[in-house]
């Protein structure tokens, strides 16, 4: 049984780049992993409400939480003492049970994410050979947790809710499902880390239809504006959590905000050349720029969000199945030929054919294939 | 297997984040479809005209300011044309300039709120509508500096205004003209050529010109259904008939058309601000009007193109000092008529758009 001080401790100061298997004993890494995972999404969450809080409020001419603390960083710590001690309560008519494990069943596939995700080379809780697979089986189980909420709690606006989340989530669930194969193509494996160490160069440069693809699907998934339908607040008020308080809806906040974290940690990961960066040998130095690149996807993320008005249900169908799908497969299609025809080709060919047939693309789909402006009959 | 449906009763309000006040909406619901829809209203009734009954002349310009709390300014000038009309009493010119700029300035703060808040309502998350305020928030700035009120101002007089404007405020004043157009075509880039609102608000909730008259629509309503009509023009008062400018409209009638109708105005206001500090001569604020005020027996009807519509106030005098009787016709009211043909087919969605598009103020609503 390894020690703390002797054995984990050097490993991390003394070599930077840790073993696939670091705290050496499959118990303590578990542990002490686990630990940190919970310790990392609570404080992120925490991180990104702050954050998100006083960038939007830069787009909005506001100065933001600056009271809490120095410069309103301790807001995101009140607010939860605040929303913790609120009463708990359960609507007369709601199904009890399910009202119950509707926040356990959205929070804990939210954080089961992160099992795969890599914070250094190989830093990760269980380094799987088929990481990416897992990642899509598991984050759309979340969605139970809501369709949970809308159901049992006995209110109309969340359940006009829950109906929305289960269309759009599981429409949006395939063109990201492909945009993530064209990073698989090029990478060669299924394994989180291994798809960093793969990237050469970032994927967002090989496959930039593919990010747009899994950026504008993953902000489906993620419920986030101008996909943000399921809590509407103009239409159905909060959506499916309109019945909740006290721990329970903070549970289904920290949901939202973990599934923001986990979105952005996997762009970082697929796209962006996770961990990697200049002098990513040295210790620590890993994370920070994984840390870096997280909240600069998640400020592209909140730039969105400050600017964009909300789609209707069917023009989010629609864009779904009519633009996402099919640029998705036409993706799949060029990232296939290339894979399999060309394996000896530099990949900066690749980065230039790419970035000029995504454009193409777009353009294509934006002027001539509009799939947004028709009236679609009920 | 065929699965049974049914359809379901969703209530909106009268808390809810988009109905603008205490409005209430009892929609039913076929899915995401609106089968049929109940408006209810009422829930801010103050009693305002029976109040009046109750009052002086004068006294009864307060309660104007909080008919539609949005466009004060208006108010109080629909109802000061009112009871003039009714006593026969002659404005001195220098105060017909200030009530135009004021009822201009009104007209754009209230356009810039309704676009706002219309933004809003499809889901654009605060931000159009907080740079909207910070435009409103110059032209509460000029108020104030005018007669100290930010919201009710309580500003004009029956036969003038109450005071004369301070000498900054006309500098501060061609300031603001200047710097307006700027702003409105910056938030013009970042709405009128955006795909989502484009989508969101194009060939939604159309209004057809016929309708539109049959439901005695008023303001940039009527005018996006593609009819001229506006008081300012079609009946002169107070001094319109000395400026030039356009009364923009549209062919169409969808939410769009009715976004694009108040940015044009807000245009034209601008324009007409500008002739009228160029045009503003010296002299009384004040007609000579008797202390205790009584008009001749009889009646009045004085009205004006407000910012949401035709305001009208109907005054009967019987020769005592209090109205006999007021009534108001209010522009938010009546532009609510179409409501329910207009959602009956659209997703809960649209229909937050198109009552967004109408532009309603339920102070006036309720009186």
């Amino acid at each position: 049984m390894p020690t703390f001080t002797h054995n984990i401790l050097p490993t991390v100061l003394n070599t930077g780049i840790l073993a696939p298997d670091w705290p050496a004993g499959f118990w303590s890494h578990m542990i002490i992993f686990v630990v940190i995972l919970f310790l990392f999404v609570i404080f992120m969450a925490m991180g990104f409400i702050y954050f998100e809080r006083r960038v939007i409020s830069r787009f909005q001419i506001r100065i933001g939480p600056n009271r809490v603390g120095p410069f309103g960083l301790f807001q995101p710590v009140a607010d939860v003492i605040k929303i913790l001690i609120k009463e708990d309560i359960v609507p007369l008519n709601a199904d009890k049970l399910i009202h119950l494990l509707a926040p356990v069943a959205a929070i804990v596939p939210a954080i089961m994410v992160f099992a795969v995700i890599p914070f250094q080379n190989g830093a990760a809780l269980a380094n799987l050979n088929i990481g990416i697979l897992y990642i899509v089986a598991i984050s759309s189980v979340s969605v139970v947790g809501m369709v949970m909420a809308g159901w049992g709690s006995n209110n109309k606006y969340a359940l006009v809710s829950a109906m929305r989340v289960i269309a759009q989530v599981v429409s949006y669930e395939i063109p990201l499902a492909l945009a993530i194969i064209g990073v698989v193509l090029f990478a060669g494996t299924l394994s989180m880390n291994g798809i960093v160490l793969a990237q050469k160069i970032p994927y967002i440069l090989l496959q930039p239809l593919g990010f747009l693809i899994y950026f504008l699907g993953s902000m489906a998934e993620i419920n986030r504006t101008p996909f943000d339908l399921l809590e509407a607040e103009g239409e159905i008020v909060a959506g499916y959590n309109i019945e909740y308080s006290g721990f329970k809806f903070a549970l289904f906040y920290l949901t939202e905000y973990t599934e923001a974290i986990a979105v952005s940690t996997i762009i970082t990961t697929l796209y962006l050349s996770g961990w990697r960066g200049p002098f990513d040998s040295l210790p620590v130095l890993p994370v920070i720029w994984f840390l870096i690149k997280v909240f600069a996807v998640f400020a592209v993320i909140i730039w969105v969000r400050a600017t964009l008005p909300r789609l209707r249900i069917d023009q989010v169908m629609g864009f779904a199945w009519k633009c996402l799908l099919p640029l998705a497969l036409i993706n799949l299609l060029i990232t296939g030929a290339q894979v399999v025809f060309w394996p000896n080709v530099s990949q900066w060919v690749f980065v230039g054919v790419n970035i000029v047939l995504a454009g193409v693309l777009i353009i294509l789909f934006s002027r001539f294939f509009r799939t947004t402006g028709d009236k679609i009959e009920a | 297997m065929a699965l049974k449906t049914e359809t379901f009763l969703v209530n909106a309000g009268p808390q809810h984040p988009s109905t603008h006040g205490v409005f209430r909406m009892r929609f039913i619901l076929d899915g995401e479809v609106i089968q049929d829809v109940e408006p209810v209203f009422g829930y801010l009734h103050r009693g305002i005209e029976k109040l009046a009954e109750g009052l002086t002349y004068s006294q009864d310009m307060v309660f104007t300011d909080r008919l539609d709390y949005l466009a004060s300014m208006t108010n109080n000038q629909a109802y000061a044309v009112a009871v003039e009309k009714l006593a026969g009493i002659q404005v001195p010119e220098r105060a017909e300039y200030l009530r135009v700029i004021m009822a201009e300035l009104m007209r754009i703060s209230s356009h810039l709120m309704g676009v706002g808040f219309l933004t809003n309502d499809i889901g654009a998350f605060l931000t159009p509508l907080l740079y909207m305020y910070r435009e409103r928030e110059k032209i509460l700035d000029l108020f104030d500096m005018v007669c100290g009120q930010r919201l009710t101002y309580n500003y004009m007089r029956i036969g003038g205004v109450s005071q004369d404007i301070p000498e900054e405020f006309l500098p501060a004043l061609k300031k603001f003209t200047d710097t307006l157009p700027r702003f409105i075509e910056e938030y013009e880039q970042l709405l009128a050529t955006n795909e989502i609102l484009l989508v969101r608000t194009k060939n939604v909730g159309i209004l057809t010109k016929e309708a539109a008259i049959n439901y005695s629509t008023a303001g940039p309503v009527l005018r996006a259904s593609g009819v001229k009509w506006d008081i300012r023009k079609a009946e002169p008062y107070s001094v319109y008939n000395r400026f030039n400018f356009e009364i923009p409209t549209a062919t169409k009638g969808d939410v769009y058309d009715r976004y694009r109708i108040k940015i044009e105005e807000m245009k034209q206001s601008i324009i007409i601000i500008k002739q009228a500090m160029e045009q503003l001569p010296q002299g009384e604020i004040q007609a000579k009007v008797p202390k205790v005020l009584r008009p001749p027996k009889g009646e009045a009807y004085g009205r004006i193109e407000g910012p949401k519509g035709e305001l009208g106030f109907y005054l009967v005098s019987d020769g005592a000092t209090n109205p006999y009787r007021l009534h108001i016709r209010p522009p938010s009211l009546l532009n609510l008529t179409p409501l329910r043909e207009l959602v009956i087919g659209v997703k809960i969605a649209d229909a937050m758009a198109i009552f967004g598009s109408i532009d309603i103020c339920m102070g006036e609503v309720d009186r």
